[in-house]
């Protein structure tokens, strides 16, 4: 029989663990490029990366404490977003889309490449670099919690830096995007010549809101390694597209939708993964190994977002008046 | 919409700009605006060559011409929307070129679009609030904090309410700008222009796309701006238009300027009849081109 008990509790852990909390960044630094200011960042890999590898390899190479390595990581993605923002931002939308999936993969090859295997490790990566952050925990050691979220003091450690991060940074987003600087970042999405002809230097605007939710991804990078290692191949464009899959299924252009949706998408993803492992198990589902299993998942939560948007296509927290004057 | 659709008075005309004959590139009296040898081309077309024009502070000035002429592309030039290849321009004396879109609005010349360009998904409020100038929550770390710029956003949105209540949108303002009608919107971008407080406003096409019953209300406010202080310059191709709120008439065609002067007189001017209706207009066709009716007769013959 299927042990129904251990897939609903497998789901729920993935409600505050960390790795939905780097997503939720993620997709809370998307909306600010995507929802609010109509940029079309399709790295957002490659800024998780730098986050990651920032972190990693300044703490590894170099030994510098949490705070400095956290610091190298923001600088990083600042750079990298001034680098991706200075050609294209003066052109067509578009033009960021394309530079921005290739600059990405760059960042992702470079990596994984033999070449620098000294400093990155290459395609089996790093680790051994959680000491520093450990050392910071002021959790005594311990196991807590109540099934089925019962962790030790480090796995605790991470979720409240996550989930604090996750908060911090959303209610930052929220005072930002009432304001007027919001307001000018919102009428760039609408219609930039409007916004230049109102005497706003809307280059300067668009470059703002790529740095800020570059470094939103950058955090989400080293929330993502925290609890596992810095491998290379988990900054595939597939990463920035799950981000993409999360902020459309909580909307667009609001501050709930990327946490709530991330939460969404991966206790759906835990489920469905355990249930159909499990019904394999069990021989539910004679014509599937299960390594097949595992790939079913994928196409279970597509099916379940492409059901999300045709049904409720401005996400769960959209405004639906909005999509009466879509063009 | 507006209490007055039949013109209620004649609205008072400016006279006295020019200084000397009424020629293309005249001198004026007090000019806003100086462009000298604006040159744009795009490939082998030259869309804008303008040798020398003077647009007069504190009047109401059109730009004419048939389609195609270059007004547009002109206007982008003058507001920065585009570069040109040559040519030096300035206003209230300081130098225009290689200035961005964005410096040239803050220096008090605003402009509206052909295509209007509200901004669809911001409430009408919004759309007002945007058009302020110096806004100090604008700045991305001061706007986390809200008692920085609470007071000075006040401000603005009585100011908005204000100018709201005389273009008649008040009642939308919780509304997207979305939801306005086409001449609603050409309203909310006037409105909006005004948040700034700017020297000289430039309107591309006021008309274009507006119902005759919007269309009384646009004129009265833009001889508003006037009384106000305020110089205006815009593209129409509304005759009636021109010649009821126009105090100065400048008509361009094939991207250059062909006549100047005022909006009676310039329409009599036989440069602009060849603007409009071609150099030709009145010679009969038929005589000309005997030729090519042979060739033609020739052509038909051939397929039978």
């Amino acid at each position: 029989m299927i042990d129904w008990i251990a897939i609903f509790s497998n789901a729920a852990q993935e409600l505050i663990s960390p790795t939905t909390a780097a997503y939720a960044l993620a997709a809370l630094g998307l909306a600010i490029h995507f929802g609010y200011t109509g940029l079309l960042n399709f790295g957002q890999a490659g800024f998780m990366a730098l986050g990651a590898y920032g972190y990693a390899i300044s703490t590894l190479s170099f030994g510098f404490p949490v705070w400095a390595a956290v610091l190298v990581g923001i600088g990083a993605s600042v750079v990298f977003a001034l680098i991706l923002g200075i050609p294209t931002l003066r052109l067509r939308a578009d033009y960021l889309a394309i530079v921005t999936i290739a600059a990405a993969e760059i960042l992702r090859l470079v990596f994984t490449t033999n070449t620098f295997d000294a400093l990155t490790g290459s395609a089996s990566g790093l680790q051994g670099y959680k000491g520093g952050f450990a050392d910071l925990n002021p959790i005594p050691a311990g196991t807590y919690g109540f099934s089925p979220f019962t962790y030790n003091a480090y796995d605790w450690w991470i979720r409240i830096v996550g989930w604090s991060l996750v908060v911090l940074l959303a209610v930052i987003t929220w005072l930002i995007m009432r304001s007027p600087w919001g307001r000018v970042i919102k009428g760039i999405r609408e219609d930039e010549d409007a916004v230049r002809a109102l005497g706003k230097n809307v280059y300067s605007y668009k470059m703002q809101s790529l740095i800020l939710g570059g470094v939103y991804g950058t955090l989400a990078g080293m929330i993502f390694v925290l609890p596992r290692a810095v491998v290379p191949a988990n900054y595939q464009t597939s990463l920035t597209f799950f981000v993409y899959a999360i902020l459309l299924l909580g909307g667009a252009a609001t501050i709930l939708g990327p946490v709530i949706g991330s939460m969404i998408f991966w206790v759906l993803l835990s489920f469905f993964s355990g249930f159909v492992a499990r019904a394999v198990e069990a021989g539910w589902l004679p014509f599937m190994s299960q390594v097949q299993a595992g790939q079913l998942r994928f196409i279970l939560v597509g099916i379940a977002i492409m059901l999300i948007v045709i049904f409720r296509p401005q996400g769960i927290f959209g405004n639906k008046k909005e999509l009466a004057f879509v063009k | 919409m507006s209490s007055n659709v039949t013109p209620t008075s004649k609205p008072v005309k400016t006279t006295g700009l020019h200084v000397g004959d009424a020629a293309p590139g005249v001198r004026k009296v007090d000019p806003i605006l100086i462009a000298d040898g604006v040159k744009r081309t795009f490939g082998g077309l030259t869309a804008v060559d303008v040798d020398h024009v003077e647009v007069p502070r504190g009047a109401i000035t059109a730009l004419i011409g048939p389609n195609g002429a270059g007004k547009t592309t002109f206007f982008n030039l003058l507001t920065g929307f585009d570069k040109p290849d040559a040519g030096k321009w300035e206003f209230d004396g300081r130098s225009l070129a290689h200035v961005p879109a964005y410096r040239v609005a803050r220096m008090g010349l605003i402009r509206t679009f052909q295509l209007t360009k509200a901004l669809g998904l911001l409430t009408v409020m919004d759309n007002m609030k945007l058009g302020a100038k110096g806004q100090t929550g604008e700045n991305l770390f001061r706007s986390v904090l809200p008692f920085l710029w609470r007071k000075q956003e006040d401000e603005i949105e009585a100011k908005a309410l204000e100018i709201l209540a005389r273009f008649k949108l008040d009642t939308k303002k919780d509304d997207y700008a979305a939801s306005l009608s086409g001449g609603q919107r050409k309203l909310l971008e006037m409105a909006r222009a005004l948040m700034s407080d700017p020297t000289l406003v430039m309107l591309d096409e006021p008309m274009a796309g507006v119902n005759p019953a919007l269309t009384q209300s646009l004129l009265d406010h833009i001889l508003d701006l006037k009384s106000q202080g305020m110089t205006v310059l815009f593209v129409e191709h509304d005759m009636h238009m021109v010649r009821h709120i126009a105090d100065w008439v400048i008509v361009m065609a094939e991207g250059r300027i062909v006549a100047e002067g005022d909006p009676h007189i310039v329409m009599q001017d036989q440069a602009v009849i060849d603007a409009y209706l071609g150099a030709h207009h009145d010679a009969d066709l038929g005589s000309t081109d005997t030729e090519h009716v042979e060739v033609l007769k020739e052509l038909i013959d051939d397929e039978q």
